[in-house]
């Protein structure tokens, strides 16, 4: 597993990093619950046959400026401004978690800039009769287990590696649990059920079959409310961060769905 | 030095195995464990026993808000701050206070506290803290990010309100309002006192002493743990060029005495286990929501844990550790409640010596006793009270005289001020 390309663009005059590799047509990834504090093995799969391209959102690692958004709009701006200082304009877009829910926001919002899309359980939706966990009210130890099928591997993305600062490593964790908050405190309902009907892109939804954070109900809503529907494929052996658990059957998937090439 | 009385209003009866069969006093607190027809008498009873305080000859009476909690029934301290002021003449009111992010808009705030001071005739401090996360965030789902950002745009709101004397648009962050126009006004020019309840966060000590505010740490967790805190909180004074005045500082403890040590024992532990068994048990899955806890703060609880491991040292439970987390790691027994002296139990001697060496050690004037604590009676808590107003309050009365109390109600002239319909504390006669 080599490393990326490690870029930066300005958001609202903050830095977020942008990761980039392999070749061919590019592929934007906005990264779920936590953010990316390292590289991971599902981007290494999507870029043998593609051009990665994994932008960091403000406040999630590797980026900051999450604390002078305030409004929903301020995100869906600032998301994209990201995607397009990335230079993923018109690109396919895939994204995890709170990730994914951008991916929906930016299709919706402004169809000319993605080609197709890959979604691998998003927030955005609440729904009283089946709602969803919530994450920032758990017992620290509770965490991994609950974002990830096997929590060792959840564990390992966020461990501190050796060399880096002890004090700013264990705060970035903890900004990027406070950015997702900041947009999706108290239930993650952001009303984007409102937005999904003007989605036009050829539409990938995928949920790893023991997520425990969003119910597999979500993701029927949202392929209903997708005029052109939605595939949607369930991954076995995953959780609510399926490309985590199982990055090769969800980089399979999310290729099958947007080309190889 | 000030002597405030300060009630919590704990749900009293809470049963014996709460601690196994419940995972929190707080946020998730099962209904069926609230009597309303208990909480009659308890209400009344908690009221009776603020006005004996006052009675009693205490500087103040203070209550508090919380929400979602079985050892704090004051959703809104505002409406008990109220029934007081009706039923006390000189004592000063404390609502140790409004947490000004969760009212919309803020101006609410200056609105009901301008209320306040108008009927109790200027005698109102007003607190103004962030509020625990407990509280604020979970069950008022309040946006950990936001929840500072919003507090002081509040705050400024509020002081605005008081102080403009035209109506005035409000262009903020968080809160747009066109005409801010608050009817009442408060009595207290400029305003009454503000006092900032907060933990060991040196933001908040810079914060409350630019403004030159009171600084008061609401600790359940006695003296003995809060000189570190006490001490940056002066150390931040003196590099701050704020004077030693130890009525810039407030601090809470909690008080039980009786003719003996051994019978205060025997009178207190009861009401002190149930406080720190059964009122304290808060699940720790509500204890740090992210963001609530600034990166500042953060930064400097790790700088001090990464010190620490490096200096190979034992290290206690972090000032910075949030509320919830700290009441993890409780004593829950009453030796262990005594020993780490969480509480002061003794002999008026005992309590007034300890009183004494918090005062000095910490370097407090404005101190809050909690002498109602957990599920102790109407008549132990009457007992205590009086007790501590006869044989403890004036020994230590004279502390501090030196100094003068700036962050003090001052009230309209006793003769200016409403006469009240009789009842015992309006009586001339009252004080036996």
């Amino acid at each position: 597993m080599s490393e990326p390309k490690t870029t930066s663009v300005d958001v609202n005059g903050h830095p977020c990093r942008v990761w980039t590799k392999g070749s061919g047509p590019k592929i934007g990834f906005l990264a779920g619950f936590g953010g990316l504090p390292r590289w991971i093995p599902f981007l290494d799969r999507l870029a043998e046959s593609r051009t990665v391209i994994a932008p960091s959102m403000p406040g999630f690692p590797g980026a900051t400026g999450h604390n002078i958004l305030d409004t929903h709009l301020d995100w869906l701006v600032a998301a994209r401004t990201l995607l397009e200082k990335a230079g993923l304009d018109g690109a396919d877009l895939a994204g995890s978690s709170v990730g994914g829910s951008f991916v929906a926001e930016i299709a919706a919002l402004w169809p000319q800039s993605v080609k197709r899309i890959a979604m691998i359980a998003p927030f955005g939706l609440f729904d009283e009769k089946d709602p969803a966990a919530d994450v920032w009210a758990q017992r620290a130890d509770d965490v991994p287990g609950l974002l990830c099928a096997d929590a060792e591997i959840y564990k390992a993305l966020k461990a501190m590696p050796a060399g880096a600062n002890s004090v700013e490593w264990p705060i970035e964790q903890t900004r990027a649990a406070e950015a997702a908050a900041r947009i999706f405190w108290p239930l993650g309902n952001t009303k984007l059920e409102r937005r999904l009907p003007l989605i036009k892109a050829p539409t990938l939804l995928i949920w790893g079959e023991s997520d425990r954070v969003m119910p597999r109900s979500y993701a029927d809503k949202i392929a209903k409310a997708i005029p052109g529907g939605a595939k949607i494929t369930t991954i076995a052996g995953a959780g609510h961060l399926a490309e985590l658990d199982q990055p090769d059957a969800v980089a399979k998937a999310v290729l099958e769905h947007v080309g190889q090439a | 030095m000030k002597m405030l009385w300060f009630h919590l209003m704990p749900y009293t009866e809470l049963p014996d195995d709460f601690k196994e069969k419940h995972p929190s006093v707080w946020v998730d607190i099962h209904s069926s464990l609230f009597d309303p027809k208990r909480a009659h008498h308890m209400y009344n009873d908690f009221l009776d026993e603020l006005e004996y305080a006052a009675e009693c000859g205490y500087d103040a009476i203070c209550c508090n808000e919380h929400h979602s909690n079985g050892y704090g029934l004051m959703p809104s301290p505002n409406l008990i701050a109220t029934a007081l002021a009706r039923r006390t003449t000189d004592t000063a009111i404390c609502v140790m206070g409004n947490s000004l992010a969760l009212y919309n808009p803020p101006t609410r705030v200056a609105e009901e506290f301008a209320m306040i001071d108008c009927i109790s005739g200027g005698r109102l401090i007003a607190g103004f803290p962030v509020g625990t996360p407990m509280d604020t965030t979970y069950a008022y789902g309040a946006n950990p990010s936001q929840l500072r950002e919003r507090y002081n745009e509040a705050h400024d709101l509020v002081m605005r309100a008081w102080q403009e004397k035209d109506t005035f648009a409000f262009n903020g962050r968080f809160n747009q309002q066109r005409y801010v126009n608050i009817w009442p006004r408060p009595i207290q020019q400029p305003h009454p006192p503000i006092w900032i309840p907060g933990a060991g966060s040196v933001e908040t000590w810079r914060w409350a002493a630019e403004r030159d505010y009171v600084f008061c740490y609401l600790s359940y967790y006695g003296y003995k743990m809060a000189q570190n805190v006490m001490k940056g909180f002066w150390a931040e004074m003196d590099r701050l060029g704020k004077d030693r005045n130890p009525y810039r500082a407030g601090f809470a403890q909690v008080v039980g005495v009786a003719e003996s040590r051994q019978q205060a024992m025997d009178l207190y532990t009861e009401p002190a286990e149930y406080f720190y068994g059964r009122c304290l048990h808060v699940d720790p899955r509500f204890a740090s929501p992210p963001g609530y806890t600034t990166e500042a703060t953060q930064r400097a609880g790790l700088e001090s844990q990464v010190k620490m491991a490096a200096e190979a040292s034992k290290a206690g439970p972090s000032t910075q550790a949030p509320s919830a987390m700290k009441m993890q790691m409780l004593a829950r027994d009453m030796k262990g409640i005594v020993d780490n002296g969480y509480v002061i139990v003794g002999s008026p001697d005992d309590v007034t010596d300890q009183l004494m060496e918090l005062a000095k050690t910490l370097n407090i004037g404005q101190l809050m006793l909690l002498m109602q604590f957990g599920s102790m009676s109407k008549d132990l808590t009457k007992y205590n009270t009086r007790l501590f107003a006869e044989k403890v309050m004036p020994r230590l009365k004279p502390l501090f005289a030196e100094w003068e109390n700036k962050w003090w109600p001052q009230p309209m002239a006793k003769s200016a001020r409403a006469s009240l319909p009789a009842f015992a504390g309006s009586a001339p006669a009252a004080a036996e």
